[in-house]
């Protein structure tokens, strides 16, 4: 009995292949990364090639940009630098954990009426791609909603989606799986 | 040979719990006895050395039968004679070996560096001849003509309509760039038809199999180009406010079904192939999105969440009221049309499982197809009967194809590589 339903099983191993850069008398190989590292102290990428000759042994300064500093978007004590609203699987729901940080850029909004923000829409990989861009797109009209409840207006806000295609690949679990279904607001003076 | 895409590991799981494979054949061949479900067939080696090129052209023919499940490649090494025509065959040798069927072939020099490739295909029992053929052809069209061999050998003793002598279209991500790739459906000949360092999505064939419409992350957000793979001239279809994505051509190639989201949820709709005469075809409030345009233009059928979680609805190519199509399953995605309409290719998530799953449309009957559990993206071979579609194995992309009965699987990869979003074409000229 057990042998009449045994699946017959036929490994057959076909050899398409070799490789493309093989075959062609030109390879067409991709450029490594053109990287240089000459100094032992990484803290100084940002000089120009034509003073790295100069004088090696100075200290370079590093100049930090104040403007973003002084801004309460960029302020990591307030409430305007948290940019991350997640969701449940499938869900567009706006959390209730997550009303202070939607209130807080709705009034920031409000307050400058020149400044606009995109709504970046996200899935986790599990689903099919394009059902997940739509999913990032409502869960980035979502917040729209909310923000335009407080007083946003719509010339002040853009929703994209970007599906499944900027999400962590390979989750092993629900916690890597969570950080990926978010909408991400992003200033367009960013 | 320039090859990239490796398909290895080729595995054929054939239940021998099924009735007879070839059931349906119309073919002069019987098949009798429990385990002969795969017809015996000798391909005597070509004399081919008037062929400057390496590929074996019965060696092609051999892979293309060997992968479809249906036929035992016979091993020829061990019998003397090498038969080039059918007066040459000694029947007797060749029934020794248990063959059913037999090819034989030779290739030869034209002027103007033209190749002839003449082929026949005869019944080792009967001692009859089944098929005989003959291309005219230039050097660099010998795998091809392989294939449309593997076809004509495929089609006779299976009853079956083509399906070696096309092309599958695919994404590769690899180093970070996104590559959409055409390869043989044998997975030879890989050719990057665009490349880019953000994503690219949905790969749609035009029906004529001359472009390609796809979904790229270039600009930073979802468009829809069209590209013509003989001169790489690219289209944009669609660059709305918003999201552009999920295109699918009708039938007669004018048109195509597309989603749209300017600032609310995806909607439908259809649009001209050059870009013009835009149409909305739904107004739900949910997401509507993943249309699949029915081969015989009247219908499109599409992914919405409108009842709670994604099912499949249809809904008229000219809008309209939709109704709803599948019901079993928690959710039903990426609805997929067989060659003849009659059947459905679908993504089903059940037990937090992705499997592909195939509807009668006239009875409704569902069978799942895959094993899962992230598989997506099914379209079917031009023949109807393979479901090309992506998986996920070791962390990585592959493709992987089943028969759209059930009983036969292969998977398809690439060292290296993440492959996904693969659409199989129409057949070649």
């Amino acid at each position: 009995m057990n042998k009449s339903i045994l699946n017959k099983k036929l490994l057959a191993s076909l050899l398409v292949a070799m490789a493309l850069t093989a075959c062609k008398s030109t390879p067409m190989v991709d450029k490594p990364a053109d990287v240089q590292d000459k100094s032992p102290s990484a803290t100084a990428p940002a000089q120009p090639a034509a003073d790295a000759n100069a004088d090696t042994s100075g200290i370079k300064e590093v100049t930090i940009d104040s403007k973003a500093g002084n801004s309460p978007l960029n302020d990591p004590n307030n409430i305007l630098s948290k940019r991350s609203i997640y969701f449940d699987f499938d869900k567009d729901t706006v959390k209730a954990e997550f009303r202070p940080v939607v209130e807080a850029h709705a009034k920031y909004l409000a307050e400058h009426g020149s400044a606009k923000v995109i709504l970046q829409g996200n899935a986790d990989e599990r689903g099919t791609r394009e059902y997940n861009l739509s999913l990032g797109q409502r869960r980035a009209v979502a917040v729209k909603k909310s923000l335009n409840l407080l007083s946003a207006q719509d010339k002040q806000i853009e929703t994209v989606s970007f599906g499944e295609e900027k999400a962590t690949p390979n989750c092993a679990d629900e916690t890597c799986h969570q950080a990926n279904r978010r909408v991400d607001i992003v200033y367009e003076t960013e | 040979m320039k090859t990239l895409f490796r398909l290895f590991q080729t595995t054929l799981f054939l239940a021998a719990s099924f009735a007879s494979t070839v059931a349906n054949a119309a073919l002069d061949i019987e098949i009798s006895g429990g385990g002969a479900q795969q017809i015996p067939i000798a391909i005597v080696p070509f004399d081919q050395a008037a062929a400057a090129s390496q590929d074996k052209i019965g060696d092609i023919i051999g892979a293309d039968l060997r992968r479809s499940g249906l036929f035992r490649v016979l091993e020829t090494g061990g019998v003397a004679s090498r038969p080039t025509d059918v007066a040459q065959i000694k029947y007797a040798e060749w029934a020794a070996l248990q063959a059913q069927a037999i090819t034989v072939g030779s290739i030869t020099s034209l002027p103007g560096n033209r190749l002839k490739v003449t082929f026949k295909l005869a019944d080792v029992l009967k001692q009859t001849q089944l098929a005989s053929m003959e291309y005219n052809i230039a050097p660099n069209q010998l795998r091809l003509t392989a294939h449309k061999i593997a076809d004509v050998i495929y089609q006779k003793l299976t009853g079956e309509g083509p399906i070696f002598a096309s092309r599958i279209a695919y994404i590769n991500k690899s180093k970070g760039r996104y590559s959409l790739q055409v390869a043989d459906a044998d997975g030879v000949n890989p050719q990057t038809v665009v490349s880019s360092n953000e994503p690219i999505i949905s790969p749609a064939w035009s029906p004529d199999g001359t472009k390609i419409a796809y979904v790229s992350f270039e600009k930073k957000k979802p468009i829809i180009f069209v590209q013509s793979l003989t001169t790489g001239q690219r289209l944009t279809l669609a660059n709305f406010k918003g999201n552009n994505s999920a295109p699918s051509w009708s039938p007669d190639g004018s048109k195509l079904a597309i989603v749209l989201t300017h600032s609310d949820n995806s909607q439908l709709y259809a649009i001209n192939a050059d870009g013009t005469g835009l149409r909305q075809l739904t107004k739900s409030g949910a997401i509507d999105t993943e249309p699949n345009w029915s081969p015989d233009g009247k219908w499109i059928y599409f992914t919405s969440d409108r009842g709670g979680n994604p099912q499949i609805y249809k809904v008229s190519s000219i809008g309209g009221e939709a109704q709803r199509v599948t019901f079993q399953g928690g959710q039903n995605l990426s609805p997929h049309f067989s060659p003849d309409g009659k059947s459905l290719a679908m993504i089903r998530r059940d037990g937090g499982k992705f499997t592909v799953a195939v509807q009668d449309l006239s009875s409704g009957q569902v069978q799942v197809l895959s094993e899962g559990a992230q598989d997506e993206s099914p379209s079917f071979a031009p023949n109807g009967r393979v479901i090309l579609y992506a998986t996920r194995t070791g962390g990585r992309g592959a493709l992987a194809a089943v028969s759209s009965d059930g009983r036969v699987k292969q998977r398809l990869s690439e060292s290296g590589g993440d492959i996904r979003e693969p659409s199989w074409g129409p057949l070649l000229n």
